[in-house]
């Protein structure tokens, strides 16, 4: 397992050469290989605690800009999945690929971020102690080696992008307010905020609107509406309201116990028997 | 805490600028320099018995605390911003010192008890040339190179598979406690070449001049005052830089940080090393001041002192260890000299006190209780 | 001329009948019996040699009466009376049948029989060899050296009849030595060669230089053995000697780590409770050990002053007392200072070291800075010899077998009582353990408690080997923290394997390194293992392992 350390991917705002226009990601993103269409392929993908089977020969993919919804009781292993995704568990088996040529379980959780992986934690996980304003920019897109960390200087183009994010996130009066102060709901948008200023080009959100008031939630799912097309997302939830209102036509993948129990559109997806039984309930 | 927060509402381009120190802050530590620096003056200028007299006591004493300090800003750099407990720091410090008093120990020449080129130990031991990590140390230059070199490395290499381990927060503390306690053992031999458990001393000169001239002393003193300053720039530099806040975050949330892309390993490690660095450079600045270095500077409670320092200043202030490593010395000096048998005591409480009422230290008391007056006034 | 002739033919005859007849007659006959008269009466007799043959005779005698006779007519004691009883004269006008040793008074006609030098360095002689069958175990052991140095291998006999009858072990060693020695000096090679293959039987390795002299050539070359055989079955048998050497080594460092493997152990042990449990490291804890030390002195005191038929037993008295001391100690730190620092592990390190260093400057202020002498109950001094050359000392077996037990009961106790169930219960999810009702409060308490109460038990154990001083603790704090990282955290197992392990790599490496470069390559052996694996040897896993 070579460890490969991708190539940073060019920012929107340099490459267009304008300046300014919000940009959050590009249909077409380079450095991931997306030939085939799918930005991320799991297939057979198991993992195992002491006998446990947390995941059981997983396989689903998930397109170029698609936003696909995961559902799924209690222990089917969605966040696991998320754990293996982003590095932070290992498979026992299976392979794990962003793009064609990227091999995820050789990679560390810095250096799947830094290839374009951005993941949102069930319960939010900011810097409690350092400002909104520095927890974004910290997660902003850069360099983020030890040299150019020590030398980096904020410029008027990345206090722009902060600024624009902050107005994204509502926390434009907090920016100087320490994290930890924040209420849950703003802690789960700054999170969001900081997810966007990694500019990843696949965004995993697990549970996004837990603890949202029903505001939040609408504002939520605009922005996640937003998103999509630009750039690839994957969202678990429980909220079947909310699952429906973005899924909008699009899949939901049912994980029960460790595979996919059914995939399709929201629709066939509440009318499968297997589904109602296990999940939804009559 | 990354400096003083800012209040929500102002323009954002205030983020971008911020100074290195406030003015009110230049101004303190200007002051504090130009007071610290008079008062080898003082002990030069003026006889004995004189009321502006500075005894050469209080010079060398308070030339020692600030190396002290200078060891005790070094740890909050990996403790108070980064999050690393080091049981070990004296290692470094006594490296530095060692390393600087291999120089010494040849500069005495043939003034020794015994009238040889090579210093008394080992003459004593029957040796008749000095081991091949000798080498070189007659030269002032290069045994200051070894005072950043040495502990440098040995840091960088242990860190290096530490941090890659990732063992985290008390398994690593008693590691480095480990380390610290097997090298000590290892000096305490004599035929590690170190001079055993006596160590070094009777140090004759320094760059030619004798060691134990008020002027000389008064030189050192200045060394050590300018290096502490200096560094305390360089540290706060560093720390207000976005390497610090990523050194808070690794603190704070160390796997959360490697989400967002940055590997905490490179970061770590740097801030380890320039840590073990400074205070080796502690080590060598204190050694000609004090006259002697032995192994017990390596030992696990020399060490663990040097923690408490930095918590009853204030971890994660930069000037709280300063003032933490100055106070408990200060009482420490009080104590063995009136009542010894209750020093110990009395270090004890500090420790218990300390990590039950003070978290934050004295240095962090003293912001909020600033704060609270901010917010009644 | 013809007369003169048979006369000597007579002597001789005479001679040849005489000396078999010892050899029949000394055949191993107890003593009550006692010694021949007419072979006693020739030590008066007129001719030399027939005295000189007596003489020789006594001193094959295994009888212990003879050398007194010899003896005493070494020392011109010995009186003839007039019907030709031997008596030896004791003193005070008494004196002791020669024949049987009964005392009775001496008679006014006893007449001395005078010695000359030939006879005195025969009775010399004689003596020694029958020496071989004193009763002193000394100085049997002493004559068989003489007559080892004397070279005679005449003494052959008189050897092996001494070694048959003999059951001392170090006075059977010196037999075979001299044995041997003699047999070496023997014109032929199959004796040579048979007590060189003996004496590489012994495993003993006071024999190797000699028998390495007989193998390998002298400094210029020629070899002091010239049979080639014999060379080569001296070079065997310092061969086997030398594996029965690194047979005892092997077994010694076997036993000495086991030792300080169970130390290490118990001095653990309460640790591993601790930190597993409740993630508290426990600075003080080498000062609990300290204190249990202090106890067993403190209690080892008190029966001398109150009950001193009993100090003997003070250890079983002083085992519960350091645990009840030790426990109430850390229970009080875990009520005042430890459980306000839950979840600060750093913390709570530095407040149990400042508790270490006040406690250890009360124990000084209490009993001196000096170390106190606590010393071992009788019945644990001494040892097992065992296998020629290794003693296993009581007091490190009866460590051994108390760590074991100790072990063994905190196992019951953490799997089959609810107290344990409620520490294991904690051990891998406080809140919800405090969720469904255990009382984690008390739970914690009694839990330190134990973890203190079994350093106390350690520091029992450990003022029985060696000395106790406020510094004891300190000396194994690093140890037991270094067995509790590399056992992993919260698993008894772990903590039994590592400490055994650490004690056992110790000691192998003593012989090559020193003490000090062992326990430093230890330290570093553990610094890198713990880089390597960092949970340990025995790890927790599955998703709750954070």
């Amino acid at each position: 397992m070579t460890r490969h350390r991708p190539p940073l991917p060019v920012s929107p705002a340099e490459a267009s050469g304008a300046g300014g226009a919000a940009a959050y990601g590009r249909v077409k993103p380079s450095g991931v290989d997306t030939t085939h269409g799918a930005i991320l392929y799991l297939e057979e993908v198991t993992v195992s605690f002491d006998g446990f089977k947390a995941l059981n020969r997983l396989s689903l993919d998930i397109g170029v800009g698609e936003l696909r919804c995961i559902i799924g009781p209690n222990g089917a292993g969605k966040t696991t999945m998320m754990d293996v995704i982003t590095g932070k568990t290992r498979p026992t088996s299976g392979t794990v690929f962003f793009g064609q040529s990227i091999d995820l379980t050789g990679l560390d959780e810095s250096q799947i971020a830094h290839a374009g992986i951005g993941r949102k934690f069930q319960r939010p996980t900011v810097f409690e102690h350092h400002t909104v304003f520095e927890n974004l920019e910290l997660a902003m897109k850069a360099d983020k080696r030890v040299r150019a960390t020590l030398r980096s200087r904020l410029g008027g183009e990345q206090i722009d992008r902060i600024g624009q994010t902050l107005e994204l996130v509502r926390l434009t009066r907090e920016a100087g307010r320490e994290a930890g102060l924040l209420s849950h709901g703003q802690k789960q948008w700054l999170e969001i905020g900081m997810l966007l200023m990694q500019e990843p080009l696949l965004l995993l959100l697990d549970e996004p609107v837990a603890g949202m008031t029903d505001a939040e939630t609408e504002r939520t799912g605009e922005l996640l509406d937003e998103l999509r097309g630009r750039h690839s997302l994957v969202v678990v939830e429980h909220d079947m309201e909310f699952v429906t209102r973005i899924a909008d036509g699009g899949r939901v993948t049912v994980l029960h116990e460790g595979s996919v129990l059914a995939e399709g559109s929201m629709a066939a997806v509440q009318a499968d028997p297997k589904v109602i039984e296990v999940y939804l309930g009559r | 805490m990354s400096g003083a927060a800012i209040p929500a509402g102002r323009p954002l381009d205030a983020y971008a600028r911020k100074p290195l120190f406030s003015p009110a802050m230049w101004t303190g530590l200007s002051a504090a320099v130009v007071v610290l620096g008079s008062l080898p003056l003082l002990n030069l200028a003026f006889p004995a018995g004189h009321p502006l007299h500075v005894s050469a006591y209080a010079v060398a004493l308070l030339g020692k605390f600030m190396c002290y300090a200078l060891a005790a800003l070094a740890l909050d750099l990996v403790w108070g911003y980064a999050g690393i407990l080091s049981l070990g720091h004296g290692l470094f410090f006594a490296l530095g010192g060692y390393a600087h008093g291999m120089y010494l120990m040849r500069a005495i020449g043939r003034d020794g008890a015994y009238g040889s080129d090579l210093p008394d130990f080992m003459v004593f031991l029957d040796w008749k040339a000095y081991p091949w990590y000798w080498s070189f140390t007659e030269h002032f230059w290069y045994a200051m190179l070894l005072v950043v070199a040495v502990p440098g490395a040995l840091a960088f290499v242990f860190g290096y598979f530490a941090f890659r381990s990732r063992i985290k927060g008390v398994y690593f503390s008693i590691i480095t406690q480990a380390l610290t306690f097997a090298a000590m053992l290892l000096f305490f031999r004599n035929d590690t070449g170190f001079g055993g458990n006596n160590g070094f001393t009777d140090f004759k000169r320094i760059l030619g001049f004798d060691i134990t001239a008020p002027e000389t002393r008064a030189a050192l003193y200045w060394v050590t005052l300018a290096a502490l300053a200096g560094f305390l720039v360089a540290a706060r530099a560093v720390t207000q830089s976005k390497l610090g806040r990523v050194l808070t975050a690794i603190r704070d949330s160390e796997s959360r940080l490697r989400f967002i892309g940055y590997e905490p390993l490179g970061f770590k490690l740097f801030v380890w090393t320039l840590s073990a660095m400074m205070c080796g450079i502690a080590g060598a600045l204190y050694v000609p001041q004090v006259g002697i270095i032995n192994p017990g500077e390596m030992s696990t409670e020399t060490s663990i002192e040097m923690v408490i320092w930095v918590a009853t200043g204030g971890r994660g202030t930069l000037l709280g260890p300063i003032i933490g490593a100055g106070a408990v010395n200060g009482l420490k000096t009080w104590f063995t000299s009136v009542f010894p048998e209750f020093w110990l005591y009395a270090l004890g409480l500090i420790f218990v006190l300390t990590t039950l009422f003070l978290p934050q230290g004295m240095v962090g008391l003293a912001r909020r209780l600033a704060a609270r007056r901010g917010e009644q006034a | 001329m013809r007369i003169a002739a048979i006369a000597l033919i007579l002597r001789v005859l005479a001679l040849a009948l005489a000396l078999p007849a010892p050899a029949l007659a000394a055949d191993p006959a107890p003593a009550a019996q006692g010694l021949d008269a007419t072979l006693l009466a020739r030590l008066a007799d007129t001719e030399t040699d027939t005295r000189l043959g007596a003489i020789s005779a006594l001193g094959e005698s295994a009888d212990p009466q003879a050398a007194r006779v010899l003896q005493a007519l070494g020392d011109s004691r010995l009186r003839a009376t007039a019907d030709g009883r031997m008596l030896v004269d004791t003193g005070d006008g008494r004196a002791a049948d020669a024949a049987t040793g009964r005392a009775m008074d001496l008679p006014r006609n006893a007449e001395p029989v005078i010695v000359n030098n030939r006879l005195r360095r025969a009775i010399a002689g004689a003596l020694a060899g029958s020496q071989l069958f004193a009763a002193d175990p000394a100085v049997r052991r002493a004559a068989a050296q003489r007559l080892a140095r004397e070279g005679d291998a005449g003494r052959l006999p008189l050897i092996g009849r001494a070694l048959d009858a003999e059951r001392d072990e170090s006075v059977r060693a010196s037999l075979q030595v001299a044995q041997a020695s003699l047999e070496l000096k023997s014109d032929r090679p199959q004796v040579r060669r048979h007590a060189v293959e003996l004496l590489g039987r012994t495993d003993n390795a006071a024999f190797r230089p000699m028998l390495a002299a007989l193998a390998l050539p002298r400094p210029d070359g020629a070899y002091a053995e010239p049979d080639a055989g014999v060379r080569e079955a001296a070079a065997a048998a310092v061969r086997r000697i030398d594996r029965h050497l690194a047979t005892v080594e092997w077994m010694g460092n076997l036993f000495y780590g086991l030792s300080l493997g169970s130390i290490l152990l118990l001095a653990a042990l309460g640790l591993a409770i601790t930190f597993g449990l409740m993630g508290v490291i426990n600075m003080a804890h080498g000062e609990l050990l300290m204190i249990g030390a202090y106890v067993a002195y403190l209690v080892q005191l008190a029966f001398r002053r109150m009950f001193p038929a009993w100090t003997d037993w003070y250890v079983i008295a002083a085992l519960p007392a350091a645990f009840l001391v030790a426990a109430a100690l850390g229970m009080a730190l875990e009520r005042t200072i430890i459980r306000w620092l839950y979840g600060r592990p750093l913390e709570t390190l530095l407040a149990t070291w400042g508790i270490s260093l006040m406690l250890m400057q009360g124990v000084r202020s209490l009993f001196g800075a000096q170390n106190v002498e606590v010393a071992n109950p009788s019945w644990m001094s001494g040892g097992f010899a065992v296998m020629n050359g290794l003693v296993l000392t009581y007091n490190r077996v009866a460590i051994i077998v108390f760590a074991l037990l100790v072990v063994f009961f905190v196992w019951l106790l953490l799997n089959h009582t609810r107290l344990g169930l409620f520490v294991r219960a904690i051990t891998q999810n406080r809140r919800m353990a405090d969720c469904v009702g255990v009382p984690t409060g008390r739970v914690d308490m009694l839990a330190f408690g134990l973890g203190s109460g079994i350093a106390g038990l350690a520091g029992v154990a450990l003022s029985q080997l060696g000395n106790v001083g406020p510094d004891l603790g300190r000396a194994y704090l690093v140890d037991s923290f270094m067995v509790v990282v590399l056992g992993g955290v919260g698993q008894l197992a772990g903590t039994v394997v590592a400490a055994l392990g650490l004690g056992g790599i110790n000691k192998f490496l003593e012989p090559y390194a020193g003490a000090v470069m062992a326990k430093i390559t230890v330290l570093v052996l553990i610094i890198l293992f713990v880089q390597k694996r960092p949970q340990g040897l025995f790890a927790p896993r599955g998703r709750s392992a954070e």
